[in-house]
């Protein structure tokens, strides 16, 4: 086995759990949870790629670790972005739901804060 | 078997165990104390792949500010009525089938990765000298990708736009509501105090090192926000108000600062991003610092919010 397999199965694993979770958690944050988890695993899928570009003086390759890191930083914006949605949706229908019929309330939930 | 293959598997169990941990526990908060947990076993993966660079940036970012973001939004939430039920049995069983088999697909390919790897580590190394820079992973960032990261700066000042345009009208330009509860833990409150100085000191460290040892702007900056966010809990101080001119330089510095070097490129260097010969690392040093005041400004925000009027005193 070339280095870092271990880690590129964990990766895999992390992507099955992950999937698996977003699939059957109706829950909007364990959507947004399990999401991340799929994003992680995908990093270290591509950690494996840099762990393998080992050449000479380093032991990675530098351009994939760089892109991994950049990923890491858009993927949390992007999960606040969805947070700041989500809490937004909850203060509108007055609960916390990604099915359309769940609001009880009509639009102005947001007056009873 | 050596001691580190076998400490490559301990590590690849617990990280996977708190993973599905996270995903089976029934309380929200639960799942995203494990959540937190993940994130600081999968840095000590990154460690173990030769990137202390990425490890850092998953510490800070994916475990310790994402860990912030999900804690305050599961206590805001928590408040409100969940009325859901989960799926049948039926779809769970498809949906583990399908997770299974996705999985599987992933993990055999690779095992049949191109041997040998294609990489462009010796390319990152020829050039390195030029850049002055004695971190390859620094270089790729700021030198020989610049555009990238200048993207990715302008992306997070994007999030931050679009999480406070959710924000109703008549709650423009006020205060994102505060992190903490309304009366902090005095433990909390002794902690911000003791530790906000201390990490302050040590982001400014790890970005000033990041220019040849592991660590950068990204990193350093994450743990400047962090400080500014046990800060906030601890209410010892309140989240700015989001129409403050000093708030939003500090927020687009960053992205500006690299805009206008990089379109200074021409001029100085002969191209667009391009750094002028010996004067390369004063000036990603220089454009590195106003990236740190931005993510150290941004992240914290992202965390608190937009404007909602619980805010104002």
């Amino acid at each position: 086995m070339s280095p870092g397999t271990i880690a590129g199965f964990v990766g895999a694993g992390l992507v099955g759990l992950g999937l698996y979770a977003l699939v059957v958690d109706p829950k909007p944050l364990r959507k947004l949870l399990a999401f991340n988890l799929i994003g992680s695993g995908v990093f270290l899928v591509f950690g494996i790629v840099a762990r393998r570009g080992a050449t000479g003086r380093f032991p990675f390759d530098p351009v994939p670790q760089a892109m991994v890191i950049t990923g890491i930083v858009v993927a949390f914006a992007a999960t606040a972005l969805a947070v700041a949605l989500m809490l937004r949706l909850a203060e509108e229908t007055g609960t916390v739901s990604l099915d359309p019929d769940a609001g009880a309330k009509p639009d102005d939930g947001a007056e009873d804060k | 078997m050596t001691v580190f293959d076998a400490l490559d598997l301990a590590i690849a169990a617990l990280v996977l165990g708190v993973a599905a941990w996270t995903i089976a526990a029934r309380e929200m908060f639960s799942a995203v104390v494990g959540y937190v947990a993940y994130g600081l076993l999968l840095a000590i993966v990154w460690v173990r792949l030769y990137a202390p660079d990425v490890a850092l940036t998953e510490a800070a970012i994916g475990g310790g500010v994402t860990g912030v973001l999900l804690v305050v939004a599961s206590k805001r939430l928590g408040r409100l009525p969940q009325p859901e039920a989960g799926p049948g049995l039926g779809l769970k069983l498809a949906a583990a089938g399908l997770a299974a088999l996705v999985a599987g697909l992933i993990a055999a390919a690779l095992l049949y990765l191109p041997d040998p790897a294609p990489s462009l580590a010796p390319e990152a190394d020829r050039h390195l000298a030029q850049t002055g820079l004695g971190n390859a992973v620094t270089a790729v960032l700021i030198a020989y990708r610049s555009f990238d990261t200048m993207l990715e700066k302008v992306v997070l000042v994007l999030a931050v736009v679009g999480v406070w345009s959710v924000a109703p009208d008549r709650f423009w330009g006020g205060r994102p509501a505060p992190l903490g509860p309304a009366s902090p833990d005095p433990a909390l409150v002794f902690l911000a105090r003791v530790l906000a100085p201390v990490g302050l000191v040590i982001g400014v460290q790890i970005f000033w090192v990041g220019a040849d040892e592991p660590g950068g702007a990204f990193q350093g900056g994450a743990i400047l926000a962090a400080m500014a966010m046990i800060v906030m809990m601890a209410r010892l101080m309140r989240p700015p108000r989001i129409g403050s001119r000093r708030l939003r330089l500090a927020l687009i510095a960053g992205p500006a600062v690299f805009l206008v070097v990089g379109l200074a490129g021409p001029l100085i260097a002969g191209s667009f991003f391009a750094y002028p010969a010996g004067f390369a690392k004063p000036l990603i040093l220089f454009i590195e610092a106003f990236m740190v005041l931005s993510i150290a400004a941004t992240l914290p925000l992202l965390v608190a919010g937009p404007p909602n009027g619980e805010g104002e005193p």
